[in-house]
Parts: structure tokens; C-alpha cells; sequence
């Protein structure tokens, strides 16, 4: 069968093996790969019936669960792209995404209401009970409606498969647009680097807002297996994940190092057996060693790989294969090591020249798996390109020195924006957010290391009239930002240090406030 | 109930909130709704409490709901010694 879409994946692998399981949430909640197909083919009825279309976006704004995972596909198969809402973070926040991007439709979860954006036309999916009046459809009832429409969707290559926004540094979130064929080249890439077979047990641990999910779901419905949720709730309780990993004796753990080192610290890991896993993939920071050590003491079986890559390019670029004794006296991170097959890579200098082994310089990416753009903005978009011999090429911002032995070194960026649990935050956009308080006069935000998770954020402000409790501070951000975007430690000045052409000084301002905080 | 509310406080303003006057945060002030404690900072308060007071929480007694204030954590943290002892 020809493969043009992810939901071609679901496809094969239903004829191949209609009876495994294919999505486990809990030991009563599960869905063989023909009901996953079934349900998400009612889903797609459905919304084709409200006049969804191909080309459109629907909304997903639901907890991690079967019904997200049904949706994803049902999506796809309907022809629209999903855009995926981090529910924990502010509605006005997920509402203007929604907004922007002119869902037209929106599955969304009974207690996230305030997501449902103003725009005329929207078809509302409700999952979970509503008390009193019912807003939309309820999902099953969607479900049951769909069911026998039958109708089929021609979806290729170039549609467009999600939309996941990311922080902006103008302070609003920008949507990376990432189609069925670059998703699919990097799944690819994924069978060929990790060999996966239909007995592997994967994980989910990344929320679906965060792109490192596509590689938990499509790698396992392409190859047959089965694919274990990790829900927000048991994200947040370290020892009951630990036991669940055991329980269900997984294979395949994909994750930030955030979440490990909280597994190490919080999980009781010794009292686990969890000798089944095979493969541990890790991204979106960087690892400290000392952590991973302390994670190899209790997980030695599996095979380490620290993966790379900016949402614009689908999840990953580069990766490194990480040894799983790491020795005592390793202080440096690990390497982002090199190109994935799928992928080129071009390291640039200051003047546009290709550096030497051991210089340092701008990392950019070519391929089929790089993005198409940034939703509905074209001088953004025109921005992160470089066209040199013909070729289009993705300025990851990231700065990186090449050995030949190695691979790729992560060095820093020269903007301002910082990665913290996985999460790309512009330093920017929390800026935006203090200004919006009445009390804040002036406001900067840097980050320190921090030696047990890497980043702290720290507020730089001053007030008008006396100063605001950081109680009060710390609450009001939370109603502008994710709450990982929350500056950590917050520092009252009379002014913040300025430079010559009286800009805000952020050099000053980082060593005083490595200092302090 | 008083000490065990002291306890926590002490440890939420030392950790999470350095250069907070202590009457800012009171026995009623949200947390986690409020987002002055993220998920991470929560697990850590929550493996605290567990050590500190030997008991064990499992995902209801934490819930964002549940466990949102000085007072809620205090009440759990109390109800659960009683259950342990019984």
C-alpha cells in the first residue's frame, strides 16, 4: 500500500495485526489497533460531516487519554491538521492559538472551556462530563455519528499534519507548520536508527503540545506495537511512573532529562525491576552527567541516545549514542553528536563561511524532514531560511562547534532564547507578560545555572510604588505564561543596570544575578 | 496542626520563594492553582512532606484540587497520620 500520510501507518498496520493492542492508558483502558482505526474513522465521519475540510486545523485540547490519541488520528484522517493546547497553561494564552490558526473545529476537555475561541463556526467535540448545559457535541455521541459516513479523505504528503506552537520572542507563540511527509521521513529515520519490532512496549511521556510525542505515537503504530500513556497526573508523581514503567514492562523510554532526574531523585527506582527496558532516548536539554550516572546506576540494560533538533525540523536532527557506563570522571555533557540520515547539516560563521573542525558557528538544516513554515507569517518564515547552492536551509539559532570524532557540541545561542524541561521559552515573551503588571516599571529576565536542573529563571524589576509580593508576582505571570515559563527567583532594583544606548545591560545583569540567586 | 503547617511554609518560602516576606504567604494562599509551585516544585514539596511527617501521598491526596493551600496540605498530612495509627 502506498504510505503518503501518518494515518496510512495506522492503515498498514491494522491489515497486519488488527487484534494487538495498539494504545494503553491503564490496565482497563486500552485499544486494539482496529479500534483505534474504527473510532477514529467515526471521528473523521464526524467532523467531515460539520464541514471540517482538508487543508483545515482542528483544535486538541484534551488530557492525555485514548480519546487524544483517537483524535490525532481522526484529525489527520478528516484531511485537517491538529494543534495541540498545553490545557495547564493559561486559556487566554491556548485561546489565542486557536484563534490565530482559524480552527475549525476544537475537541476539547469539559473542564478547559475558556479554550473554545470567539472566532464564528467552530464545531465543539466535548470530552468528559459537562454539569448542566452541554456546549457542542459530546465525544462519544461524535463517535456514534460518524460511524457509518464512510467517507474517505485524500491526504498526501504535502498536507499539513499538526501545528505546534512554540514561545515567541516578540512575546506571542509562533505555530511550526510540520507536514505528513517531513513527519514521516523522520520515522523513517527512527526505524532505522532503533529497530523496533511489534513486541516493544514505547512509552509517552511528552504531553502531545511537545513534539517529542510524535515520535512515541507514529514509531509504534508504524511498526505494530503498543504505546503506553504516561498521563499529566502520573507524570507528576515520580514512584507511582517508576512502577509503571515496571508494571507493564516497557521497552522504549522516551523523555526530557528533566523528567529522568526526577524519576532518579523522587522515584524509588531500587524498589523497581525495569530490567525490560531496551532503549532510553532523551532530548530537549542537556543531560548533566553526574544525573545520568545516577540514572545508569539503577537502569544498566537499555541503550542510550541523546537526540537533538528544533520543533522546525520534526523532533529531532541530530543524535548521539550515549554509553551506558558513563564514566565517573565525565564532567562535560554528551555530545549532540551527528547528522541524522534523513537530515544535512551546514555549521556557518559569522561571515557565511563553513567553519573548520573545532570552530564554532551557526548549525542549519536541510531535508525532508525540515518544516514548511511559521503559521501565517511569511516575514518569520523568510527569516529562519538560508538558500545557498539551491538548497533551503533552517537556521536551528543554535551555536555549535564540529569534531570529527564527536559530532556536534552544543554551545549556547546568541539570542535569548533558553530551553528548560524540553520547553523552548523566549525570554522575551516573560518580559511581555511582567510589563502587563501595573506595578512593574522596568523588567529583565535572565537565567543562571542552576546545579540540580539546569536553568533557573530570575526576574529583574522595578516598581512604580512599592514593591509587589512575589506571591502576588509569581500568580500573575501564571495567568500570562505556562507556568515552566514562571520566573523562578524574582530581584528588586531601584533601576536595572542600562547600557550606553540605554538598553537594558543583560551581561551586567546575569553575573550580578549569578551571583545572587 | 500549627507545627506542621509552620514546617511547610518554611520550606515553600526557603525553596520557592528566597526574599518573600513571610506574610505574604498565608495558610490560604493557592499554590498550585497559582502556579508558585510547577509540577516539579510540587514533587519535590510532596517527597518533603512524605520524609517529614512519614507519610505516604498517592496521586488523590495531591491533586491540584486537594491540595492547593498551606491548610489543604496540613489537613491530609494529618488526616493520613491518623489513618496510619488506627
Amino acid at each position: 500500500m502506498a504510505r503518503r500520510n501518518l494515518a496510512d501507518l495506522l492503515a498498514a498496520s491494522t491489515a497486519r495485526c488488527p487484534n494487538r493492542l495498539a494504545v494503553v492508558e491503564s490496565d482497563t483502558r486500552s485499544l486494539t489497533y482496529a479500534e483505534l482505526d474504527e473510532q477514529s474513522d467515526s471521528l473523521a465521519g464526524f467532523l467531515s460531516q460539520r464541514g471540517v475540510r482538508r487543508g483545515d486545523r482542528v483544535g486538541l485540547a484534551v488530557p492525555k487519554g485514548l480519546q487524544a490519541v483517537i483524535s490525532l488520528f481522526g484529525i489527520m484522517k478528516a484531511g485537517a491538521a491538529y494543534v495541540p493546547v498545553d490545557i495547564s497553561a493559561p486559556a487566554e494564552r491556548g485561546r489565542r492559538i486557536l484563534e490565530e490558526c482559524r480552527v475549525s473545529a476544537l475537541i476539547v476537555d469539559a473542564a478547559s472551556l475558556a479554550l473554545v475561541p470567539s472566532h464564528a463556526a467552530v464545531q465543539v467535540i466535548v470530552v468528559g462530563a459537562t454539569p448542566g448545559e452541554t456546549v457542542g457535541a459530546r465525544f462519544n455521541d461524535a463517535l456514534d455519528s460518524g460511524r457509518h459516513v464512510g467517507q474517505r479523505v485524500d491526504v498526501d504528503g504535502d498536507d499539513r499534519a499538526y501545528i505546534i506552537y512554540t514561545s515567541g520572542s516578540t512575546g506571542v507563540p509562533k505555530g511550526a507548520v510540520i507536514t505528513h511527509s517531513n513527519a514521516l521521513s523522520f520515522i523513517d529515520w527512527c526505524s532505522d536508527a532503533f529497530t523496533p519490532t511489534a513486541d516493544d512496549r514505547f512509552s509517552n511521556h511528552a504531553p502531545f503540545h511537545f513534539d517529542y510525542s510524535v515520535l512515541d505515537i507514529y514509531l509504534t503504530i508504524k511498526h505494530g506495537a503498543t504505546v503506553y500513556l504516561i498521563s499529566e497526573e502520573l507524570a507528576r508523581r515520580p514512584r507511582d511512573m517508576a512502577r509503571f514503567i515496571a508494571h507493564h514492562r516497557l521497552t522504549v523510554w522516551s523523555s526530557t532529562p528533566s523528567a529522568l532526574m526526577m524519576l532518579v531523585q523522587f522515584g524509588e527506582l531500587e524498589a523497581c525491576d525495569t530490567s525490560s527496558l531496551r532503549l532510553v532516548t532523551f532530548g530537549g536539554e542537556v543531560f548533566p552527567p553526574s544525573h545520568l550516572r545516577a540514572l545508569q546506576r539503577h537502569w544498566r540494560s537499555p541503550v542510550y541516545f541523546n537526540l537533538y533538533g528544533p520543533t522546525e525540523i520534526t523532533t529531532a536532527c541530530t543524535f548521539a549514542r550515549i554509553p551506558s557506563d558513563v564514566p565517573e570522571d565525565r564532567e562535560t555533557p554528551y555530545p549532540i553528536g551527528f547528522a541524522c540520515s534523513h537530515c544535512e547539516t551546514l555549521v556557518l560563521d559569522d561571515a557565511g563561511r563553513e567553519v573548520t573542525e573545532g570552530a564554532e558557528g551557526l548549525l542549519y538544516i536541510s531535508g525532508p524532514s525540515v518544516f514548511a513554515g511559521y503559521w501565517n507569517r511569511p516575514a518569520e518564515t523568510a527569516a529562519a531560511f538560508l538558500d545557498r547552492g539551491g538548497v533551503r536551509w533552517y537556521n536551528t539559532g543554535d551555536v555549535v562547534r564540529w569534531d570529527r570524532t564527536e559530532g556536534f557540541t552544543y554551545v549556547g545561542r546568541r539570542d535569548r532564547m533558553v530551553k528548560r524541561r524540553g520547553f523552548r521559552i523566549e525570554l522575551g515573551e516573560i518580559e511581555r507578560a511582567l510589563y502587563l503588571h501595573t506595578g512593574i516599571r522596568e523588567a529583565a529576565v535572565v537565567t543562571v545555572p542552576d546545579g540540580n536542573l539546569g536553568l533557573r529563571i530570575v526576574a529583574c524589576v522595578s516598581c512604580r510604588n512599592g514593591r509587589p509580593s512575589i506571591v502576588e508576582l509569581k500568580s500573575f505571570c501564571a495567568t500570562k505564561v505556562p507556568t515552566y515559563m514562571v520566573p523562578d527567583r524574582f530581584v528588586f532594583k531601584d533601576h536595572l543596570p542600562r547600557t550606553s544606548s540605554d538598553k537594558v545591560d543583560y551581561q551586567t545583569l546575569k553575573s550580578q544575578m549569578a551571583e545572587v540567586a | 496542626m500549627q507545627d506542621i503547617k509552620q514546617t511547610i511554609r518554611e520550606f515553600i518560602l526557603v525553596s520557592h520563594l528566597p526574599g518573600e516576606s513571610p506574610d505574604s504567604l498565608s495558610d490560604e494562599t493557592p499554590l498550585q492553582t497559582s502556579g508558585i509551585l510547577d509540577s516539579l516544585a510540587t514533587v519535590g514539596l510532596v517527597s518533603f512532606i512524605e520524609k517529614q511527617f512519614g507519610v505516604e501521598l498517592d496521586v488523590s491526596d495531591t491533586s491540584v484540587e486537594r491540595f492547593d493551600s498551606i491548610n489543604e496540605m496540613a489537613a491530609t498530612i494529618h488526616r493520613k497520620r491518623i489513618v496510619c495509627r488506627t
